[in-house]
């Protein structure tokens, strides 16, 4: 108890003073008030501290308040459910670090269902338990994959919360949401945090002014511009990525002057994406002059004539003169100049042929691989569907599974371009013809839960791949993906995977066991999400 | 005992394990995957085969109807009781009725089952640990009693003549002479069967050199161990009550001898503490009817839970007798009628002042007491400087938390809880400051324990 508390006699604290320094010198050495010198002294000490410690004890008193906090500002979302309340609870407590080993064994792994659930939660606008806010601010500070979605379903008292303790001040980062954030409508906070907050906070007040009023944060971002630091510029222009319409032409065009190159080049990266700028339509007449159909052979091709010089003007584009090692110059810029000329422009330019058409065309002179790169980077940046989808080509095609011109990750990224339901179909009919090796990728950028094609498409993959008497971590990463991305209703159709099957000779030994178990931890983490997601489901009145 | 056993919800299921690792376990198992040949009878037995490492699965078998607690059975190699496997089958059991159908128990959870109620039923009192085998002979259980009691008043001699020694030569030396001179006492109070003498000896060795104020803790240590020395040799000549409490204090063993007390017993709090011997878990129950707060303990060896183990925030229907000793809320649990149930009941509520008055009106029966069990109504947890404290809400006094309490991942729920308005809450109240151990929010809304 804090000595900060009265005694109830005044004069006593003297009189313990007195007792405590007579007991540490000893009895020997000094003799205790009021008591002989002797063999008697020790015990009278003690029996005068006895009955000071007992009165000290009885009649201690209330410590004065200190002050007190502000009140945590009200949560108006809808209290969770009773059991999705307790879920949540198992979640939080499956922490990392607790024994396992590396084999996972058939019970799922609920620390990798969080993020879902939180996802769930948010969409249903609940409100966190109060008193599950530590244990979510403590996932949130190991996971920052987590944040996001953790810190919105813990909503405001979290940062009233993280404000208490310093383990939790990213809370006050992430948000940007310190002390000191203005609310939407405070013009002259907004102006002040500008002018005088941190880095980091102003990049924040940046993102979300963007997010809210595009055109305000540009002008913010317009009034102090010039004298910014280049590195602060680059962070800065950067958020004009968020809702990039064709009004942000002319204060991009003007960033195209910059000091620093790397400022220039970003600029004229974004203005490329909006394919009705004054930059794309530049760089549609320089990369069309490189680029043109030849009729004089048996069949049309494309004849591809590279620039010879990279002029100013090219330069001041955003075209970057000085090739990587190991690249011709020529090749260089020509795939800078294609990849930022608009899409629609090659259509015209090309004999009104469409971009299936375009892309089938034979290119002379080994440019093709050069040509389609370029596109698909084109395709990604403008997000481009059609060209996309006329760049992907068909899904069994024998090429699409190979090393072709494209890449698994810009596979991924094309596929990024197209809605949800034509994605999945891509990527089923990819596994089916080239199996799951090359897959990751390409479903890590499906909607989840996965839409029916995909799902059965890797179920019957994976049989497959138990047939053919591999083990099943061979596998993992698609396992684990299946876990949290296959569609509940789908774990029926798993049933019949959980037997352990009779071993073909060929096969690894004990795989069969070890496939059995990875399908049982599949179809027990199915059913676990449905649970979930029953549980965040309020009954209908 | 035909009663079925009462589901429990996850929580109450994870705070049955003895550690977090077989609780994190547990919970990785509570899913149907590894499960096979699940079941419940009617008359409460949960069983169930659990894929493991080994070639045959474990079977694992709970008994739920038990009124003293869940028992397990279970053919896996753990030393935890319980394992993880019985956790895992209980949280299956838990999350719904689709995991554990009913239906008949195979032979081997039959027999157990069956088994273990075919024991003859033990008296409530003599489930208390320590509690003495009922007399055969009375004459001859008078003179072991004599000689005990004549062995701790040898104990009790020689210890003041330590504390004379000490006293004489200066607590300033006791940082010098190290832990084992205590270590030594410790062991002598054994020998004289003076558990409770022992204990206290214990603690008070590692008090020396302990932080900024050791020798004033010191002090007052063993000057209340020399007031429970003096008072087991002046026992007779104590009021009755007070010489109970010495008996008790000083390690007697003592039957929970009180009038059983019928209620619905809310359960505050559950929270064990463990040394290298022996794991003591500490059950708070509140009587609705009574207004009255009694506290069961119960206790493991080391590494294990102990067998009692009540739900947090449900209330149920029993009778507790009072061990003796004036002042002292320590009670056995004897008959269950009913399983446990939820109640929107609460503890009523005090304030920080009349919280630290009933502090020192206990000592006045038992001096040796730590604190008293409180609840306080309408407090805000407030940061103070390196500690925090409860401030009333309507006055200008607080209690500081114990230090101890402010280290428990508990406070963070309790503040969260709070978010600077008044909650109620419970806990232990004494000359170290508030311990909370259980909080409820303001408006409705269910117990949140913070232990």
């Amino acid at each position: 108890m804090s000595r900060t508390t009265a005694d109830a006699d005044p004069s006593l604290p003297d009189t313990w003073e007195e007792l405590v320094t007579t007991a540490l010198l000893g009895t020997d050495r000094r003799t205790p008030a009021g008591a002989a010198p002797g063999p008697r002294a020790p015990l009278a000490l003690l029996d005068a501290a006895a009955l000071a410690t007992v009165r000290r004890r009885a009649g201690l008193r209330p410590a004065p308040a200190a002050p007190r906090p502000e009140r945590a500002p009200e949560d108006p979302r809808p209290p969770l459910p009773p059991a999705a309340a307790r879920r949540l609870a198992m979640l939080l407590a499956d922490r990392p670090g607790t024994p396992g080993g590396g084999r996972r064994g058939a019970a799922p792994d609920l620390m990798e269902l969080l993020p879902q659930w939180l996802a769930a939660a948010n969409a249903r606008g609940f409100a966190a338990p109060p008193a599950a806010l530590p244990a979510l601010l403590d996932a949130a500070r190991g996971r920052t994959d987590l944040r996001p979605a953790a810190l919105r379903f813990a909503g405001p008292r979290a940062l009233w919360l993280a404000r208490l303790n310093p383990d939790w001040r990213f809370a006050l980062r992430s948000t940007g949401g310190g002390p000191s954030a203005p609310g939407p409508h405070d013009k002259d906070g907004i102006r002040r945090l500008w002018r005088e907050g941190l880095f980091a906070e102003r990049v924040a007040l940046l993102a979300a002014l963007r997010s809210r009023e595009p055109a305000a944060a540009r002008d913010l971002l317009a009034a102090t511009w010039a004298t910014e630091r280049a590195e602060d510029r680059l962070m800065f222009l950067d958020s004009l990525r968020t809702r990039l319409s064709p009004d942000d032409e002319p204060f991009l065009e003007q960033a195209l002057a910059d000091r620093s190159r790397n400022v220039r080049a970003t600029a004229a990266e974004l203005l490329s994406s909006l394919p009705g700028s004054a930059l794309a339509e530049r760089m549609a007449v320089r990369a069309g002059a490189c680029v043109a159909v030849d009729h004089t052979g048996d069949v049309p091709t494309i004849a591809v004539e590279a620039p010879h010089e990279c002029d100013a003007g090219m330069e001041r584009d955003g075209v970057v003169a000085k090739a990587p090692a190991g690249r011709g110059e020529r090749s260089w810029w020509l795939g800078q100049l294609v990849e930022a000329a608009p899409l629609d422009s090659w259509p015209r330019r090309l004999g009104g042929r469409t971009p299936e058409e375009i892309v089938a065309l034979p290119v002379a002179d080994d440019w093709q691989a050069e040509l389609h790169a370029a596109w698909c980077r084109a395709a990604v940046r403008q997000r481009n569907a059609a060209w996309s989808r006329a760049l992907l080509g068909e899904p069994s095609a024998p090429e699409a599974g190979g090393p072709g011109a494209v890449s698994l990750a810009e596979r991924a990224q094309l596929l990024g371009t197209l809605e949800a339901g034509e994605r999945a179909r891509w990527v089923a009919g990819f596994i089916e013809t080239h199996g799951l090796s090359e897959a990751f990728q390409l479903l890590g950028v499906c909607a989840v839960p996965w839409a029916a094609p995909v799902g059965r498409a890797v179920v019957d993959a994976l049989n497959i791949a138990r047939d053919a008497g591999s083990y099943p971590w061979s596998f993992s990463g698609v396992m684990g993906l299946a876990e949290r991305c296959l569609d509940p209703s789908e774990s029926g159709r798993l049933d019949a995977l959980l037997a352990i099957p009779d071993e073909p000779e060929n096969a690894s030994p004990g795989a069969g066991g070890y496939w059995s178990e990875a399908f049982q931890r599949l179809v027990t983490t199915l059913r676990l999400r449905a649970a979930m997601l029953t549980e965040l489901t309020p009954p209908s009145p | 005992m035909t009663q079925q056993g009462v589901r429990r919800t996850a929580e109450q299921v994870l705070a049955l394990a003895p550690d977090s690792a077989s609780r994190a376990a547990g919970s990785r198992l509570g899913a149907a995957g590894p499960w096979s040949g699940t079941g419940r009878s009617g008359e409460g037995a949960v069983w169930g085969l659990c894929e493991g490492s080994g070639s045959d699965p474990y079977r694992t078998v709970v008994d739920v109807a038990d009124a003293s607690g869940p028992a397990y059975r279970c053919s896996c190699p753990s030393r935890s009781v319980p394992c993880e496997h019985a956790i895992g089958l209980l949280l299956l059991w838990a999350s719904g009725d689709a995991g554990v159908p009913r239906g008949r128990a195979p032979e081997w959870a039959e027999g157990w089952v069956a088994g273990r109620r075919a024991r003859p039923e033990r008296q409530p009192a003599a489930d208390a640990p320590g509690a003495p085998p009922g007399p055969a002979d009375p004459e001859a259980a008078r003179r072991r009693a004599e000689r005990r009691a004549e062995r701790v008043t040898a104990g009790a001699a020689e210890l003041e003549q330590r504390l004379t020694d000490l006293l004489r030569g200066g607590l300033a030396s006791a940082e010098q002479s190290g832990p084992g001179l205590w270590e030594e006492t410790a062991a002598r109070m054994v020998d004289a069967q003076a558990q409770g003498l022992a204990a206290r000896v214990r603690e008070v060795g590692a008090l020396p050199g302990s932080g900024p104020d050791w020798p004033v803790r010191l002090l007052e240590e063993c000057a209340l161990l020399h007031l429970l020395g003096r008072g087991w040799l002046r026992r007779e000549r104590l009021p009755e009550g007070l010489a109970a409490t010495v008996r008790s204090r000083v390690g007697l063993p003592m039957p929970a001898d009180g009038p059983p007390v019928r209620d619905d017993w809310l359960v505050l709090a559950q929270y064990d503490t463990a040394d290298s011997r022996l794991t003591t878990r500490r059950i708070w129950l509140y009587g609705t009817e009574s207004d009255r707060t009694a506290l069961l303990l119960s206790y493991g060896a080391a590494g294990r839970a102990p067998e009692l183990a009540l739900p947090v925030g449900l209330a149920l229907d029993a009778e507790l007798s009072a061990y003796p000793g004036a002042g002292r809320a320590r009670a056995a649990l004897g008959d269950r009628f009913a399983p446990a149930a939820p109640t929107a009941v609460r503890p009523a509520g005090t304030t920080t002042a009349r919280a630290l008055a009933r502090y020192g009106d206990a000592l006045r029966d038992d001096p040796w007491l730590e604190s008293v069990p409180v609840t306080l109504d309408r407090v805000i947890p407030v940061p103070d400087g390196d500690g925090w404290q409860l401030a009333d809400a309507g006055e200008d006094t607080a209690l500081p938390l114990t230090p101890a309490a402010r280290a428990r991942p508990g406070l963070w729920r309790l503040v969260a809880l709070s978010g600077g308005a008044p909650v109620r809450v419970f806990g232990e109240c004494g000359h170290r400051g508030f311990t909370p151990l259980a909080a409820w929010p303001e408006g409705p809304g269910e117990v949140v324990p913070l232990c």
